[in-house]
């Protein structure tokens, strides 16, 4: 009776854990990936597998490598592989798919110390890898079946070819061309009500992110309803911008952060020599967000200015 | 006044199991340990010596300064010794141990108490031996002695108890509500404020009722029934809930016109000047899910919790972990030897599978700390800045504000010790030199 463990409060504690936030995300990830097989076949779940596989293993190996603890079983590694195959077209070789996973995992996140440490969004900065290192592969689109052309929507309109643009159905249900996940904004959604519901995410980025996209390309009179569902702004705001540990802690701070996603997505898209910004806009703020932080601290109850 | 924000609360769940037990009186214990520092402020200082004879409700331990409260015997018997180290902690630490004579003889001394005005008011309460029950135990005459010119707008009957499983404040309600009530009538006619609000969680139906009942029609008087959330209890968290004030960082309550006194305490005040019975016993819960049959106990200020267990049909095989006060706030002690002292409001033992500790991981950086901090703080910001020993920071992030409620680490997914690093990143600050 007298050897009792002595600990600190409080002495019971939440249900919660990283794990389980991390289930919420990947279950999340579902609906977009029945709608990734759907609208471009059987490949698609080969290379979200490969991308999966490929983030664990090198995770694996990396903790091994570094005599650290594995942490593989967190589900965070396999988070970033489903999120990195999403954003890649359909007929990507498989190497490089490994090549960008190991990128994510190694380069982006382990080296800065593993999850929650990292600065920016892995999967988000080695797609941007791989779109300089393999610019051919990475805009290859699919044409899907009856559909006029493989170009995704926002390189229709870039190049100012408006009639080849698809209805608006089917952008909303992601028969279009673009990555393999992020077509289905339809899909998207449910699982950002999900992790709503879950409480895993707060609005707060999100609605920031599509209004100020939608606002935006409005004013420069734009089609800023074919801005909303073409490219990867479903998929950014809802899974890459609420992503922890690179993106600010603070209610506050997530508005800051989804309105400058919008804005720099709507300049490179308006302005850019590419088609798509929404990985550059959320790589970009992610670089700020601990000054973001800084400036949207919490005021202490009662708390005196300092 | 108009509520601007609302402090985010966390809904633990409630355990009230012995909600509607009324308390057992315990058998006279083989031996009780009454520490000199049960209480914030000075110790007490002992004026009785080992071998000593002493009666129920006799004074073993004068009040050791301004701030201080004195100490009485708990049960009849013979003072045993005088230890000057606290089994607890093992610092230096003075208590007396007396050998029951199971006789509980009351000391001749004990009569009901003369008030007439607020210096006997005041007196009486020192007298008393009352310091914050709630668990904070601040000696209670200091802090119903109010500074010139300080104006009272609110005194809060504080009967929130919003940690997971206590029941004690509820039985005081319920059981002793007439004391409750005196007190609160001494504390109106006497400390003076506009107004008196006792302040319930919803969970407490009986408890509302009762005060409700005896408050009916009295001007100045207002029982409130508050959402039960955690940590509703919390004294400035309690203020903004009832009044729409804040207190200012480094201020006190009376700052802006209130006071928070625990309804136990309230109680007991009411019952010494009734009686004349100083505090030298109080109801404890025992609860948890390695005591085999957990109820309200009454029990001598003193008593080891193993007797407390006992009484409750001792303790299952597999008990890992035994708590003095609340889950959330509560501490963890190493044996069943430690006496329980005035603020202890319940004694809970837990099997092995609650009490096992999850292995912390890294900050995910969620933000859940911070959306729900009662008092506004940043605890993974204080974390990063605590583990780089960056005082500055640990200042600009005001750690000091902290109520140590532990919401914290209660919600934080990767199990961080985020409540014990509060704790910590004060005792830096304080080391510093820069509180």
């Amino acid at each position: 009776m007298n050897n009792m463990i002595v600990s600190y409060a409080p002495h019971i504690k939440d249900k919660i854990t990283t794990n389980r936030i991390m289930l919420d995300v990947i279950i999340a990830l579902i609906p977009a990936f029945i709608a990734s097989v759907w609208i471009f076949g059987p490949r698609a779940a080969v290379v979200t597998g490969v991308c999966v596989i490929t983030c664990v293993f090198c995770e694996w190996a990396f903790q091994k490598a570094m005599k650290r603890t594995v942490t593989v079983k967190d589900l965070s590694a396999c988070i970033t592989g489903i999120l990195l195959a999403f954003n890649l077209p359909v007929g990507i070789p498989l190497w490089q798919a490994v090549f960008g996973s190991a990128v994510a995992i190694v380069f982006v996140k382990q080296l800065f110390g593993g999850i929650g440490k990292n600065f920016a969004n892995p999967a988000i900065t080695a797609r941007i890898v791989m779109f300089i290192a393999f610019p051919i592969t990475m805009t290859t689109w699919v044409q899907i079946p009856d559909s006029v052309t493989a170009a995704t929507p926002l390189a229709l309109m870039k190049r100012g070819e408006l009639e080849a643009l698809p209805e608006m159905l089917n952008m909303f249900i992601g028969t279009r061309g673009g990555c393999l996940g992020e077509t289905s904004a339809l899909a998207l959604l449910t699982g950002g009500v999900y992790l709503l519901i879950r409480r895993v995410i707060t609005w707060h980025t999100p609605v920031a992110f599509i209004a100020t996209v939608f606002l935006l390309t409005a004013i420069a009179g734009a089609q800023p309803m074919y801005h909303l569902f073409a490219g990867g702004l479903f998929i950014g705001a809802i899974f890459m911008a609420t992503d922890y540990p690179t993106t600010p802690q603070t209610s506050k701070g997530r508005i800051i952060f989804g309105i400058g996603c919008g804005v720099f997505t709507v300049l490179i898209r308006l302005f850019g020599s590419y088609p798509e910004g929404v990985s550059f806009a959320i790589l970009l703020m992610n670089m700020v967000v601990p000054h973001i932080n800084r400036l949207t601290m919490t005021k202490a109850l009662g708390g005196a200015k300092s | 006044m108009l509520q601007v924000r609302r402090i985010p609360g966390l809904p633990v769940p409630h355990f009230k199991n012995t909600a509607l037990n009324p308390p057992d009186m315990i058998p006279v214990p083989a031996e009780v340990t009454l520490p000199m520092k049960m209480h914030g402020g000075a110790p007490a200082r002992p004026v009785v010596g080992p071998g000593d004879s002493v009666k129920a409700g006799q004074l073993i331990g004068e009040a050791g300064g301004r701030v201080s409260s004195p100490v009485h015997a708990s049960v009849s018997g013979k003072i045993k010794s005088i230890n000057d180290i606290d089994g607890l902690t093992g610092q230096k630490a003075v208590s007396i141990t007396i050998a029951p004579d199971g006789e509980q003889t009351v000391h001749e001394d004990i009569a009901p108490v003369n008030v007439t005005n607020t210096q006997e008011f005041l007196k009486a309460v020192q007298d008393s031996g009352v310091v914050g029950l709630g668990g904070a135990g601040y000696p209670t005459a200091p802090k119903l002695t109010l500074k010139d010119g300080v104006k009272l707008d609110y005194i809060l009957i504080n009967g929130a108890e919003c940690e997971p499983y206590i029941t004690s404040d509820t039985r005081t309600m319920v059981d002793e509500a007439e004391y409750v009530w005196q007190g609160a009538l001494l504390l109106k006619e006497y400390i003076r404020p506009e107004k008196i609000v006792i302040c319930i969680e919803d969970n407490k139906p009986e408890a509302i009722k009762k005060m409700r009942g005896l408050s009916a029609g009295v001007s100045g008087m207002e029982v409130r029934a508050l959402p039960s959330m955690y940590p509703q209890g919390e004294r400035k968290v309690l203020v903004y809930n009832i009044t729409g004030r804040i207190v200012p960082e480094g201020g006190r309550l009376t700052d802006v016109g209130c006071i928070v006194i625990n309804c136990t305490t309230v109680a007991v005040i009411a019952k010494y000047i009734k009686t004349g019975m100083p505090l030298v016993s109080r109801c404890v819960t025992v609860d948890g899910s390695a005591v085999k049959n957990p109820k309200n106990v009454i029990a001598p200020i003193g008593t080891p919790i193993r007797e407390l267990l006992d009484f409750c049909g001792g303790l299952k095989d597999d008990v890992k972990k035994i708590i003095l006060g609340g889950p959330m706030m509560g501490t963890a002690v190493p044996n069943l030897d430690v006496p329980i002292v005035k603020v202890t409001n319940a004694v809970l033992a837990f099997s092995a599978k609650e009490s096992v500790l999850s292995e912390p991981s890294n900050c995910i950086k969620c933000g859940r700390c911070i959306a729900k901090c009662p008092m506004g703080l940043m605890p993974s910001h204080i974390e990063e800045a605590f583990l780089l020993k960056k005082v500055e920071q640990l200042k600009a992030y005001k750690v000091n504000m902290c109520a140590e409620c532990a919401c914290c680490a209660y919600l934080c997914p990767a199990k961080r010790p985020l409540s014990q690093v509060m704790a910590l990143s004060k005792n830096i600050l304080w080391e510093a030199g820069q509180p």
